[in-house]
């Protein structure tokens, strides 16, 4: 192997697609402008139907229902497809194949068939897509056992991931945001090759003592700033990716909590009933009399992600928002 | 079934293949049926009866590595593309001998085994899922055809036009059976879908889309072996509309007072199995007492079936928490435990 390179987060998500399809010839991806001459409306799947053909980097009609549930079919047959489901907000529109089938169908067999198959869709607010082109909705997911769920805060991790994601046997939602693809502030060493992260195992982005922030996707990187700006007041904060949420690393937060006495969970998803409330409930059921301050939550106000940009901006959780929560807990 | 001999009918032993299949569909439905009105077992049951020729009429046609796609109706397609009579009943009842262990019910059935890769209690669901078998077959090559069955209702469901319109681009290898009943749900198809015949939405589609007397079963017969022949060969897609009659409703239990009680009795009484019963003996093609032989078989066949199903286990506890995901470790690290 040679040495890493940097990359961009779409670049990484690419070459992941790339490596796959070239690997197993059971891996094929299908979704709306996906292929060449526009490569996917964010690119990020540039190249590929010329690489690998137009049968396997299938375009299909707008009609999300029937992306997934050919997905399913086809995963339960042997294959191990890629569906792009173009923007997250659009999952609404194919929610049944996820949540009834997708989701269900192991388990309803007995263990007779899998479906073996991966959503990937971009999600997320700040690029003023407005109300319906936004939204963060990895709980739809979370909420469907039987499928996993994984969101990516680094190229290396979005390419590691992915890779998982499509050689595991389980239906996996695979969380972009978009807001990353092609901004050089989240470019990063990528390793060449093969190389897989495992699901359910969190990485410790940063050592800290004091407190605990718990996170995922792209506020990883804003956890890490919250994080520069409070050690320079004297508080040490360790920052925690999950990287997935189905499964969830609840050793190493319980590990680190159980350590610091004090949490903070962040995410995008707006707050109410978001990914932060069960691991909030999680941290208080196992460590409440450890606990120097009850755990805080920091995500998105309880509203559709609004248009003009300074309310927009308001919507989304800020590191200033989370260096206020971790002075919450301190007293 | 009229008595006259049929020129276009196939050879004897189809003949009596599709009565066979036809026997357990409509023998195990009384069956099922007496259980549940004398009180011996509960369960939600959506009735096939009056529906036999058409999944008989698929049925013949399929091999063993042909999919089936099926709804919650789906006795009777589960038992035209073979799936053992032991596993099913069991998993009818919920026992851990079921073909799904218990965990599906008779809404989801699945014995890949038998090519019936799924049942789906949600309306119209099937069909895009239908198509990715479809196109697992054309990417692998092979002339596996999927049959994907369903009701009027579910041609009035977003799932059915985005299934069809793909279908259709990519020229799948999927026969779409509309077995049509004349209800959804509790409503007439008068009252809720806007053509006289669903096949006429095919062409909307691009799609051949054929109309047959589904209670007739050598009519029926022939329209699905064109179809399953044009799939197979290359051809694309076909929908099938099948038009036949529910005898007993929506579900078990179910009043009926949405239905016109004169069209039901008249219905029941040009019953099609019994009506093919006798088109077979009268023309020769078979004699009573080898009907009667081949009935016998199928019951003491579901005498069996009931008895090990009724005699066998519930499904162990530790079964809640199995099969969420294939790797246990990530359903023991948080994904199935509370």
């Amino acid at each position: 192997m040679s040495e890493p390179r940097i990359m961009l987060t779409g670049m990484a998500i690419n070459e992941a697609m790339d490596i796959a399809m070239t690997l197993d010839p059971k891996v094929f991806l299908l979704g709306e402008d996906i292929a060449e001459p526009s490569g996917g409306v964010y690119k990020v799947t540039k190249g590929l139907s010329e690489k690998h053909g137009l049968h396997r980097v299938r375009k299909t009609p707008i009609s999300e229902q029937a992306i997934v549930g050919a997905a399913i079919g086809a995963a339960i047959a042997g294959y191990r497809p890629v569906a792009e489901i173009m923007i997250m907000d659009f999952l609404a529109v194919c929610l049944d194949q996820v949540t009834n089938h997708a989701a269900k169908i192991r388990y309803m067999s007995g263990g007779q068939t899998t479906v073996p198959m991966v959503i990937r869709t971009s999600a997320g607010a700040g690029m003023g897509f407005g109300a319906q082109h936004s939204a963060m909705l990895e709980t739809f997911a979370v909420h469907s056992p039987g499928i996993k769920v994984a969101v990516p805060s680094t190229p290396a991790d979005a390419k590691g991931l992915l890779l998982t994601a499509i050689f595991d046997d389980d239906p996996v939602l695979f969380v972009e945001q978009m807001m990353m693809y092609w901004d050089k502030s989240y470019a990063g060493e990528v390793p060449v090759g093969d190389v897989r992260v495992p699901f359910g195992k969190a990485a410790i982005r940063r050592d800290g003592t004091d407190v605990t922030l718990i996170s995922y996707g792209r506020q990883v990187h804003d956890c890490a700033a919250a994080a520069e700006l409070l050690a320079a007041d004297g508080v040490s904060c360790e920052v925690i990716d999950l990287r997935t949420l189905v499964p969830w690393d609840e050793a190493a937060v319980m590990q680190s909590v159980g350590r610091t006495s004090r949490a903070v969970v962040v995410h995008e998803a707006v707050t109410r009933c978001g990914f932060g409330a069960e691991l909030s409930s999680r941290i208080h059921e196992e460590l409440f009399g450890q606990l120097s301050a009850p755990v805080q939550r920091v995500g998105s106000a309880n509203t559709p992600v609004p248009y003009a940009s300074n309310l927009e901006a308001d919507f989304i959780p800020t590191v200033a928002d989370i260096v206020a929560a971790v002075q919450r807990t301190q007293g | 079934m009229s008595d006259v001999e049929r020129p276009d009918a196939p050879d004897r032993d189809t003949l009596l293949q599709m009565f066979e299949i036809q026997s357990r569909i409509k023998l195990c439905d009384e069956r099922l049926r007496s259980m549940l009105m004398s009180g011996q077992v509960r369960l939600i049951y959506y009735s096939p009866r009056g529906q036999e020729c058409i999944s008989a009429g698929w049925g013949v046609h399929l091999r063993k590595d042909d999919y089936v796609v099926t709804i919650y109706r789906g006795l009777h397609d589960h038992l035209a593309k073979g799936v053992p009579l032991r596993e099913l009943w069991a998993e009818f009842l919920g026992r851990a001998t079921g073909t799904c262990k218990g965990k599906g019910g008779p809404m989801h059935v699945t014995h890949p085994e038998s090519g019936l890769m799924v049942t789906t209690g949600i309306v119209g669901a099937g069909i895009p899922i239908a198509n990715g078998f479809g196109l697992a077959a054309q990417l692998s090559g092979t002339d596996q055809v999927t049959v994907v069955n369903f009701g009027d209702g579910a041609t009035n469901i977003g799932a059915f036009h985005e299934g069809m319109n793909l279908a259709a681009v990519w020229k799948l290898p999927v026969i779409f059976v509309c077995q049509n009943n004349l209800y959804g749900e509790h409503t007439p198809m008068s009252m809720s879908t806007g053509v006289d015949y669903i096949s006429e939405r095919a062409a909307a589609y691009g799609m051949p889309g054929v109309t047959v007397d589904g209670n007739d079963p050598i009519a029926t017969w022939k329209v699905m072996g064109e179809a399953v022949q044009r799939a197979r060969s290359g051809g694309g897609p076909t929908l099938v509309e099948a038009r036949t009659y529910r005898f007993w409703g929506h579900l078990m239990g179910d009043a009926m007072e949405y239905m016109d009680k004169a069209e039901r009795k008249a219905a029941m009484a040009a019953d099609p199995v019994v009506l093919y019963r006798a088109w077979l003996i009268d023309n020769a093609h078979a004699t009573e007492a080898a009907l009667a032989e081949i009935e016998e078989q199928v019951t003491a066949a579901i005498d069996d079936a009931v008895e090990f199903a009724l005699n066998s286990p519930q499904p162990d506890a530790s079964e809640l928490y199995t099969d969420v995901f294939g790797d246990e470790s990530a359903a023991t690290l948080n994904g199935a435990s509370r």
